[in-house]
């Protein structure tokens, strides 16, 4: 039994992964003051053309390089269309997603279920049998290892370098930013594009390893952008935090599975949705701290409960960068 | 380090913004720049610290030829601008404030960064926690920290624009402190600003702007009507004070008595001519408020007698008043006075210039157009008005006001202005006077009320004291009479 669980939950970290390159990439777009509202249209786009790409060229790599490439050019349109034609974030990046998913079904077609490759599971010899975390951290694939990588150095580079720095001093207050020498607008390009090209990676991960293929609308993808979405606001723009929210989705919607079995009298719909209202109810508990009707019931609570409840809000309080969503001119 | 600039202009579109401007600020002084909203000092400011290009001219720093191409290349060259709301990231630690814009390698010293910014703190006697955030930091305090990066950075030249707009008195001072000290160790300060007598208090050498142009330089002592004419361009020169023994009596109060839950007030005898200004004086809540709102109806007399212009208004309602042409400007001019979210030319409308059920858009915006030339408003007829600057509401609301008018009542008319915007007003209240309109105003400015009013009423604690005449009342006396003193029984 402890074996079934130990598997399943190392199968949330390899399900997880994918989630975690778009919402890390999405967190480092946002970190630069822009939306990029596609996620969902994107992820479907590079899962279809990473596919197709691996199918032709029998290259693992090609696939992904080709969704990664995909994901920078749709973002590049966000970028240009936004900055440099300051049109509205939202709108553009809404247009997109729809058109990206109708391309994706659309260009699809010809190549759906075929037989394709699938990414090799790569232990690590040497910690894979360390009881516990070997079987949870080490028997995985490479893109999965390659996701750990992903958080920690996201992590370091917006917090601990002076270019990280810059970047969240770009999407707080670019004027600031200007006047200590950022030129913001083209940071905020290439962070747009590097944000987008993991985004792209996301979707080969999904039709070269966790929903191996690509079977068009019945693919299951459809959704899992706006996951993406709302896992970056839940993870306050920190990658640390933003990891944590996609193992917690990925967790629901395990359960959702395993514990249908043990309630047969409810529809298994609904354990399937389940997961997604739960993630609504986690968003509202991290920013429940900054509503008023909070601050009035809490202050009918004795003092020292009033003051914790209270610090827990705050640290897990979130705030978007100040200039998310707005183009930066320069006087 | 020694700046001058040489025969600066800077033109936006048909605006001659900077025209042939030069001065020299020697290393060790503050140098103050005046001048009235629009005068081109932000303009050269923004020219100095790499906003902006100019047009033509030279800038030279410590007698080299310099063109400051950014406000980044601007620090460089030991050029720093503090902005009116400080250029920092308020979600953020003051350290990490420090280090973006920081040249150096990818990884940033935190440890080195600290102690350099401790041992600064220390020269100036600021108490900022390194690992505060900064939007726990009071504007003060902001400001501080702008000024101590700037100095980090290799600052010699400090650029401050209206800094004491958003500070506290003691905050004010300890930012003249630091100037002071800054200036004695070599420092050239510039300050902008618009107050006369703050830069009379600071500076060591003064120069107005007027209209883009450098109209002249002052030097210590001062004289304030010297500097006045200088940013306006003309003195300004106050009518004569009216008699009010012999003159047309346009309201007539007998024994007039107010009250809310809190005061009552009674036994209120003024006659009140054609043409006069009364001012109220007397601490916030004392009754001044109760006594305006009698006056235009918004609030029941409960006893005496009420007159304007020969006939009795005691108990009447406040539209009565208002088509008997009395008006009310109160204090608070977004929530009371205007309405957020409409425009210009929707005040208008609004205000009842047109009669009728659909609104003549054309009509409005023609009749928006001339009353924003002729009442100098900072906007077009589309501005919102709470986009507009406090000088250019104030201005808005008393546009507003339908002429001809018997009676006006203002809340602090000039509460928040700049000095330009505050005289403005009361050239245009006191245009109104000569065409007959009496006034009565309140303010917790004692100047305003002892320079502008021709009888003074003050009111402590319930009581109302008999009109004063300004002539001859000083400002010990009206303090004394305001803080309860004087009073008999």
């Amino acid at each position: 039994m402890n074996e079934i669980i130990l598997i399943g939950l190392a199968g949330i970290i390899a399900v997880a992964a994918p989630i975690i390159f778009a919402t890390i990439g999405e967190t480092i777009t946002e970190r630069a003051g822009v939306i990029n509202l596609s996620l969902n249209g994107t992820i479907l786009l590079t899962a279809m053309a990473g596919f197709v790409v691996s199918v032709k060229t029998d290259s693992l790599l090609l696939g992904f390089l080709a969704g990664a490439a995909i994901g920078a050019f749709v973002a590049l349109i966000i970028a240009f269309t936004s900055i440099t034609l300051k049109q509205s974030q939202v709108a553009v990046g809404f247009v997109l997603t729809l058109l990206c998913r109708d391309l994706a079904y659309f260009l699809g077609n010809p190549f759906m279920g075929l037989p394709g490759p699938r990414i090799p599971s790569l232990p690590i010899s040497g910690l894979k049998d360390i009881p516990l975390i070997g079987t949870l951290f080490f028997k995985q694939d490479i893109l999965v290892y390659l996701s750990f990588i992903l958080i920690a150095a996201a992590y370091w580079w917006i917090f601990k370098t002076r270019p990280g720095l810059m970047l969240q001093g770009i999407g707080e207050r670019p004027a600031a930013a200007f006047v200590r020498g950022a030129n913001v607008n083209r940071m905020r390009y290439i962070y747009t594009m590097i944000g987008g090209a993991l985004v792209g990676i996301a979707g080969p991960m999904y039709s070269l390893s966790a929903k191996a293929g690509w079977k068009g609308t019945i693919t299951g993808l459809d959704g899992i952008g706006w996951i993406a979405l709302a896992i970056t606001i839940f993870g306050g723009w920190n990658p640390i935090r933003a990891a944590f929210g996609a193992y917690l989705f990925a967790l629901l919607q395990w359960l959702g599975i395993v514990l249908q079995p043990s309630f047969q009298n409810i529809p298994s719909q609904v354990l399937q949705v389940a997961p997604f209202p739960l993630m609504i109810l986690a968003l509202l508990l991290v920013n429940i701290g900054n509503t008023e009707w909070v601050d009035r019931t809490l202050a009918g609570l004795p003092e020292s409960a009033r003051r914790f409840i209270a610090q827990v809000l705050r640290a897990l309080r979130t705030t978007p960068p100040a200039s998310l969503g707005t183009p930066f001119e320069n006087e | 380090m020694k700046v001058e600039i040489k025969n600066i202009h800077k033109h936006f579109g048909k605006v001659h913004a900077n025209n042939d401007i030069s001065m020299t600020i020697q290393p060790g002084t503050i140098q103050g720049i005046l001048g009235e909203n629009g005068a081109g000092k932000s303009t050269l400011m923004k020219i100095l610290s790499g906003f902006y290009q100019a047009d033509k001219g030279e800038i030279r720093l410590d007698g080299k030829l310099t063109r400051i191409k950014s406000p980044a290349d601007a620090i460089k060259h030991g050029v720093g601008m503090l902005h009116q709301d400080p250029l920092d990231f308020p979600p953020m630690p003051v350290i990490d404030n420090l280090i973006i814009g920081q040249s150096g390698g990818l990884l940033p010293n935190r440890k080195v960064v600290r102690k350099q910014f401790e041992d600064l703190q220390a020269r100036f006697n600021f108490k900022i926690d390194p690992d505060a955030y900064v939007d726990s930091l009071t504007v003060g305090e902001r400001q501080q920290l702008e000024i101590l990066r700037l100095l980090w950075l290799g600052a010699k030249v400090l650029i401050l624009d209206e800094p004491t707009t958003g500070i506290s008195a003691s905050q004010k001072e300890m930012l003249f402190a630091t100037l002071k000290i800054l200036a004695s160790q070599g420092m050239s300060v510039i300050f902008v600003s618009h107050k006369l007598d703050e830069v009379e208090q600071l500076c060591n050498q003064v120069a107005v702007f007027r209209q883009g142009k450098n109209v002249g330089q002052a030097m210590p002592p001062y004289r304030t009507p010297q500097l006045v004419q200088l940013m306006f361009g003309k003195s300004m020169e106050l009518a004569p004070r009216i008699d009010s023994t012999s003159c047309d009596v346009l309201v007539h109060m007998k024994d007039l008595a107010v009250e809310n839950y809190r005061l009552h007030i009674s036994g209120i005898n003024l006659d009140i001519c054609k043409g006069e200004v009364i001012g109220l004086a007397g601490m916030e809540g004392s009754g001044q408020r109760l006594f305006l709102q009698a006056c235009t109806g918004l609030r029941r007399t409960v006893g005496g007698k009420l007159y304007i212009g020969q006939r009795d208004f005691t108990g009447k309602p406040y539209h009565q008043f208002l088509n008997s042409q009395v008006s009310y400007v109160p204090a608070s001019r977004l929530e009371e006075g205007l309405i957020s979210g409409l425009s210009l030319t929707e005040h208008f409308i609004l205000a009842g210039e047109q009669q009728g059920f659909i609104i003549n858009r054309d009509k409005a915006l023609k009749l928006t157009e001339s009353r924003i030339k002729d009442f100098s408003i900072r906007g077009i007829p589309e501005t919102r008005v709470e986009s507009l600057s406090g000088g250019n509401q104030q201005r808005a609301l008393l546009a507003l006001l339908r002429s001809p008018l018997q009676l006006l009542l203002l809340e602090h008319p000039t509460r928040g202005l700049d000095i330009e915007s505050s005289m403005w007003i009361w050239n245009m209240l006191k245009e109104r006077c000569k065409t007959g309109t009496a006034i009565i105003f309140t303010s917790s400015d004692l100047d305003e009320v002892l320079h502008y009013s021709d009888r003074i009423l003050v009111f402590f604690g319930g009581k109302v004291s008999n009109p004063l005449n300004a002539g001859s009342t000083t400002v010990d006396s009206l303090g004394q009479l305001i803080g309860g003193k004087g009073w008999e029984n």
